[in-house]
């Protein structure tokens, strides 16, 4: 046995025995990685290979792009839809409606509940509508400001009148002729979004709420006011709360609105910008008051005796989502099939007994007092004359304005 | 120690190595490197050109996007998020430092002194895992509810005057504050950290331990002079695989933060969903990953350790 001697030691044999210690089968080491950053940093100089990328405009093809119609030949239809937008049956696993359709026109559904956010939904078709391709999908459901951002880009087909009679005769008046698709060319309504002030009367402690102004200024609701992160809902009620419609409106009344909310954010009135996820905070009561979607409010409500909502005198914002055929479908004349049925007024009582949302049929309140009496005179779900009349709706916006109304309400929410 | 000074076993020039074997492997290791390579080519280098090439274009969705070599972009986007920027460091840093704290006694532990435990301990590291990110943040939400059992044991015993005066929390709740983004990033990333120590601390020869005994080294020596060296290559993964990802989070700071508290993943999500300014969303990602990279490196030098894992 040889005496430990480090002097007598080669530099590579010491390193060995370093590694020996800390493992030697070391895969990553300092040097390795500097050296693959500087490769990295290699890579992103031949820049001359940047500049084949880019991405095409949109095709400009007003009507849209059809492709060759299997309908008659296959008789299935592929329908995207949000997530718990549809009835289901006690065991979870039938959707009563699209049986009944499928039992009477002998059209397959393929229901696919794979829309999450507007934004994300659009990220994700985006890709293929650009090149021209056929997205796989029949139907789509989209909120208005998107379905007229579609629109605009050619990206979805003109419907056929012939295969909609009930959808024409049947589509409420105040959904029927919005700004960004005039007399419903494109586009039916799947279901109407109310957007109302909700409280937790247990949070609020006697404090009287009736407006956004209360919201806004109200110093004993100081950090326990919730707005909502989507653009249009958000400023809309705020317009309106200053006296503004939002159907018409100028930079100038948007930039006054955005100085208004900022100026709660900056004394800290406000608590948080969120999605859906407001729903856990009035519950929990960390928010008091919120600007809420109503057909979220009708379930909490009915889990919760402390949930309430109220609509504000100043009035409040009705948004839609809106069946679209994409281009390139496969099975358009299914697809309309489909929007036709749920403009019959049974299977459209049956839908909203069971989603709560805004029925955008007319002559459904009788069907639906046969399957649920609260809920035909429930003025969320069939909105009475008094409550049509304070209904209103954000104006479409160019995308220039878009860009750029939507640039201030991110600076607003802190990016 | 002997086989360490004894010489290299001789390549043996002298006798002719038979040939068939050798040149048969000689292809072996980049056949066995195609997949990685492929995987990475064209789920990383692809979409880093492309994003690269996004940052310098103008255009909108309309008309379209085209290459303009539009550098001011980077500029445009610093200047007007930087303080994201300095936010997302600081909140990653803190949260890091804080992981270490809370990781390296765990670590030890289960290393060294858990015995049988050990598994189960190990278990219960990793368990957290088994549910959605998403879900344990919302976990959160309910713990440090206002006025829940927490914060209101916290204001109690008047830590949060404390914390509010030096800008962590807002009044008497603790949510929508930088402290709740802060405990939910060092949450969501403590296993990242025990993980790395564990497995470096677990390397270690009990034998060192008892060496340092016999040479008089208190136990507090011992660490500071065998223990912690040792597992320098853990502290130093266990931080990057901390840090990294905590910079570019964005659901700790959405779901448990404010406006205020919003981080650069934010900006970056907005800009590409909401606002649909592509170039600059593309921009700020190159600029965080060049600070990541920039202070990773620092940081890699300054710590002085050859080997990461």
């Amino acid at each position: 046995m040889e005496q430990y001697e480090p002097d007598r030691l080669s530099p590579a044999q010491v390193a060995a025995m370093r590694r020996s210690f800390t493992n030697g089968r070391a895969a990553l080491t300092r040097r390795s990685l500097l050296r693959a950053s500087a490769g990295g940093a290699l890579a992103a100089g031949g820049l001359g290979t940047l500049s084949a990328c880019g991405i095409p405009a949109a095709g400009q093809s007003q009507g849209g792009v059809p492709a060759e119609d299997r309908s008659a030949k296959e008789k299935t239809v592929n329908f995207s839809n949000w997530t718990e937008y549809m009835d289901v049956d006690d065991s979870g696993k039938h959707h009563p409606t699209l049986e009944q359709f499928t039992k009477r026109t002998g059209i397959k559904v393929k229901y696919t509940e794979d829309i999450n956010d507007n934004n994300e939904f659009f990220g994700k078709i985006k890709p293929q509508l650009a090149a021209g391709q056929d997205t796989g999908r029949d139907i789509i459901v989209l909120t208005d400001w998107l379905a007229g951002r579609l629109i605009r880009l050619g990206w979805v087909q003109k419907l056929d009148p012939a295969n909609l009679p009930h959808a024409y005769a049947n589509l409420s008046a105040q959904f029927r002729s919005p700004d960004w698709d005039p007399g419903r060319a494109y586009s039916y309504v799947w279901q109407g979004i109310s957007t109302v002030i909700a409280y937790n009367k247990k949070a609020l402690d006697g404090v009287e709420v009736t407006s956004i102004s209360d919201l806004l200024d109200n110093p004993k609701l100081k950090g326990r006011v919730g707005f909502l992160s989507e653009m249009r809902d958000s400023v809309g009620m705020t317009l309106l709360d200053m006296g503004k419609d939002p159907a018409d409106f100028t930079a100038d009344d948007y930039d006054a609105a955005i100085a208004r909310l900022q100026k709660a954010v900056d004394k800290g009135q406000i608590r948080r910008f969120t999605g859906n996820d407001y729903t856990s905070d009035l519950t929990s009561g960390d928010f008091a008051a919120c600007v809420a979607w109503a057909g979220d409010v009708v379930q909490l409500k009915a889990d919760s005796p402390d949930i309430d909502f109220l609509i504000p005198d100043s009035g409040y914002m009705t948004s839609t989502d809106n069946l679209l055929i994409p281009n390139k479908a496969r099975h358009k004349t299914n697809a309309e099939r489909l929007i036709d049925f749920y403009y019959e007024p049974k299977p459209a009582a049956e839908l909203t007994a069971y989603i709560n949302y805004v029925c955008p049929v007319d002559g459904v309140k009788a069907e639906l007092a046969k399957i649920d009496e609260d809920a035909a005179n429930n003025p969320l779900i069939i909105p009475d004359k008094a409550m049509a009349a304070k209904s209103h709706a954000f104006r479409s916006l160019s995308s220039k304005e878009e860009t750029e109304f939507e640039e201030k309400f991110a600076k607003l929410t802190g990016a | 120690m002997s086989t360490l000074t004894e010489a290299p076993p001789p390549l043996a020039p002298e006798a002719p190595e038979p040939k068939p074997p050798r040149r048969r492997g000689r292809w072996t290791p980049y056949w066995l490197l195609l997949p990685g390579i492929l995987w990475l080519l064209v789920f990383f280098a692809l979409p880093m050109i492309y994003q690269a090439s996004t940052s310098v274009q103008t255009g909108s969705l309309e008309e379209g996007y085209k290459v303009t070599w539009h550098f001011a972009t980077y500029w445009d986007a610093l200047s007007a998020y930087w303080p994201q920027f300095v936010r997302s460091v600081l909140y990653a840093g803190t949260a890091t430092i804080l992981c270490l704290l809370l990781g390296y006694p765990l670590a030890y532990l289960i290393a060294f002194r858990a015995g049988r435990w050990r598994n189960l301990i190990m278990i219960l590291v990793i368990a957290p895992f088994f549910t959605s990110f998403l879900i344990r943040t919302l976990a959160w939400k309910t713990i440090l509810a206002d006025g829940g059992p927490l914060v209101g044991a916290l204001d109690t015993l008047h830590v949060l005057d404390v914390t509010g005066w030096l800008g962590w929390t807002a009044g008497d709740r603790v949510l929508a504050t930088p402290l709740a983004v802060v405990c939910g990033l060092t949450y969501n990333f403590l296993p990242f950290m025990i993980l790395p120590l564990y497995t470096s601390l677990e390397r270690i020869d009990g034998r060192l331990h008892e060496a340092a005994g016999d040479l008089y080294a208190r136990p507090w020596t011992t660490f500071r002079k065998v223990t912690f060296p040792l597992s320098m290559p853990g502290v130093v993964s266990g931080t990057l695989l901390t840090f990294i990802p905590a910079t570019g989070d964005y659901v700790n700071a959405d779901l448990l933060g404010s406006t205020d508290t919003r981080m650069v993943g934010n900006v970056i999500q907005t800009q590409f969903l909401r606002v649909l300014d592509y170039p600059t969303a593309a921009a700020l990602s190159f600029i965080l990953m060049a600070a990541i990279l920039l202070m990773v490196t620092l940081y890699i030098r300054r710590s002085g350790t050859e080997d990461l894992v």
